[in-house]
């Protein structure tokens, strides 16, 4: 037995071949098992892809690093689920390219922050965090709100992340410019589109200075959608014991 | 490797393999080592059988234990609740004013109330509850939407001018000169007048006529005395207590164009108990009515 391994040892085309398949056994048994186990894939209901100007939003988080800090992944421990809320569903990363899950706290876990803060203390907050938060350390990202949102690539956004997967359809596609406007211009025209395309969209003009779609319009309106799609108390945590 | 290779040096029988002269030895693992690993596999056995693990065609299998780190959660946080629930209970069936009275209950609920105060209001309202800016100081005794138990609670319940809230409370001061409603120099006589009930110094003649415009245009909120009206959440003007500034510059803002705060309805966060124990931590802060 000893003697034949000394022939795997010695071609290298041979251990190449070998330790590939065995390496292949290992990840069918633990990664393929996860895209068809009922539990991994569990559905919920209230998921939708992001609307163009949260989409917008989220370059800006990743962009400025936001995860480094803050992670979005609240994990099925006491002390979490208390604090930040229910903990976070795989489904709930379904429209995510990349997910934002994070490793590390510096700042709190942002899985569920929309709607626990007004725009207003949002605005406050990113642009001196410490007249908010005396004890934080949190830079200033008051740049935003002066820095215009770029409205003319939304539709490309779109159509980058329906490339992984993300179901936009044709008519979001189209409209990707102009709703990434009206959703921060409550009294506009496209204002009702972007509600019945997006449910649960929040529409309004989020960093308080209506005549501008600023990046700070974007980052608010995602931050306040985060983690607000699925309704738990339609959700029934004991079906998906895991 | 029929024949054993004894390396003449060590006395270590040798592996057969040799380079360039060198000879490699063929030290055995310690036996405590080997040992070690292979208790380790056995123990792995029963860990799978104890545990999920091996995935099948729609579920891993089980485990005997039936554990789920889900299941954890929702067993830990019902124990809690097991743990707290004569208090809990008698919390969701009492009035606030009833807890208030039941000393013990008081201090429970004051204490769940500080936990929940930290993880849901700070943020605003300041790890003390001294508010900042814009936001009010829950400590003291000036309130806009009343500070007796139901009315904070009511507060808490529904905020102030959420949108999604039909009880949410809600008032909206116009935007007196943004809005066209007085001239420039109304708003600045006005100031000075609002300045004087808090006794601050101000320009005496423009107060004068200042009393006039506020006669007219302010006090069917702010009261003739300036004392504010808690049923529309009109602040009260002759104490030294302001929220946007109380200088003849910040009034005049205010006046011409109202900054208006905002506070989330907890009623589609929190639970009703959790609620009451916030009214009353908050009741207890030092202002409560």
């Amino acid at each position: 037995m000893l003697e034949k391994h000394e022939r795997i040892e010695k071609s290298a085309t041979l251990l190449f071949i070998l330790s590939f398949i065995v390496v292949t056994i290992g990840g069918l048994v633990e990664i393929a098992p996860l895209f068809y186990l009922k539990n991994t894939i569990e559905k919920v209901k209230g998921m939708r892809p992001y609307s163009p100007l949260e989409l917008a939003g989220r370059n800006v988080y990743i962009r400025e690093g936001c995860y480094l800090c803050h992670s979005q992944m609240i994990r099925p421990f006491r002390d979490e689920v208390e604090r930040y809320g229910h903990y976070s569903l795989a489904a709930e990363s379904m429209y995510d390219h990349p997910f934002q899950w994070g490793s590390k706290r510096t700042g709190p876990d942002l899985a569920r922050v929309g709607n626990r803060y007004s725009d207003k203390w949002h605005v406050q907050h990113l642009k001196n965090p410490q007249a908010v938060v005396p004890e934080s350390v949190m830079p200033s990202y008051a740049f935003l709100a002066n820095t215009d949102v770029r409205t003319d690539d939304a539709a490309m956004h779109l159509t980058a992340n329906v490339r992984v997967g993300v179901p936009y359809t044709k008519e979001m596609i189209e409209n990707a410019t102009k709703d990434m406007i009206a959703q921060a211009n409550p009294d506009s025209d496209g204002a009702d589109d972007v509600k019945s395309r997006y449910p649960k969209a929040h529409v309004r003009d989020f960093d308080g200075n209506p005549k501008r779609v600023t990046e700070m319009d974007a980052l608010v309106a995602y931050l306040q959608m985060l983690g607000t799609l699925v309704d738990f108390k339609a959700y029934k945590a004991e079906d998906n014991l895991r | 490797m029929s024949k054993k290779d004894i390396d003449e040096v060590t006395g270590v029988e040798t592996t057969g393999h040799e380079w360039d002269g060198i000879k490699e030895l063929n030290n055995p693992l310690p036996r405590w080592w080997l040992w070690t690993m292979y208790l380790c596999i056995i123990w792995a056995i029963g860990y799978m059988i104890a545990y999920p693990s091996i995935p099948l065609i729609n579920a891993s299998t089980p485990g005997l234990l039936g554990q789920t780190s889900r299941g954890d959660v929702a067993i830990e946080i019902a124990a809690a609740k097991e743990s707290q629930k004569v208090f809990r209970d008698q919390i969701a069936a009492k009035s606030l004013v009833d807890i208030r009275k039941d000393e013990k209950l008081f201090q429970f609920a004051r204490s769940g109330g500080k936990a929940a105060f930290a993880v849901n209001c700070i943020q605003c309202h300041g790890s003390g509850a001294q508010g900042g800016a814009g936001y009010p100081n829950l400590n003291d005794d000036d309130w806009l939407w009343g500070g007796d138990l139901e009315a904070i609670y009511t507060t808490i319940q529904h905020g102030i001018r959420v949108e999604a809230d039909d009880d949410t409370r809600t008032s909206d001061m116009p935007a007196f000169a943004g809005d066209e409603i007085l001239e420039k120099e109304q708003i600045v006589q006005v100031a000075a007048f609002v300045g004087s009930l808090s006794k601050q110094e101000v320009d005496a003649e423009a107060a004068k006529k200042g009393a006039a415009v506020y006669e007219e245009n302010c006090a069917s909120c702010h009261g003739e005395k300036g004392k504010g009206n808690k049923e529309f959440g009109a602040p009260n003007l002759a104490d030294a207590i302001s929220l946007y500034g109380d200088k003849q510059a910040d009034i005049i803002r205010q006046v011409s164009k109202p900054k208006h705060g905002e506070m989330p309805a907890w009623v589609s966060r929190l639970d009703d108990i959790t609620i009451k124990q916030l009214a009353i931590y908050v009741h207890a802060l030092g202002g409560g009515e």
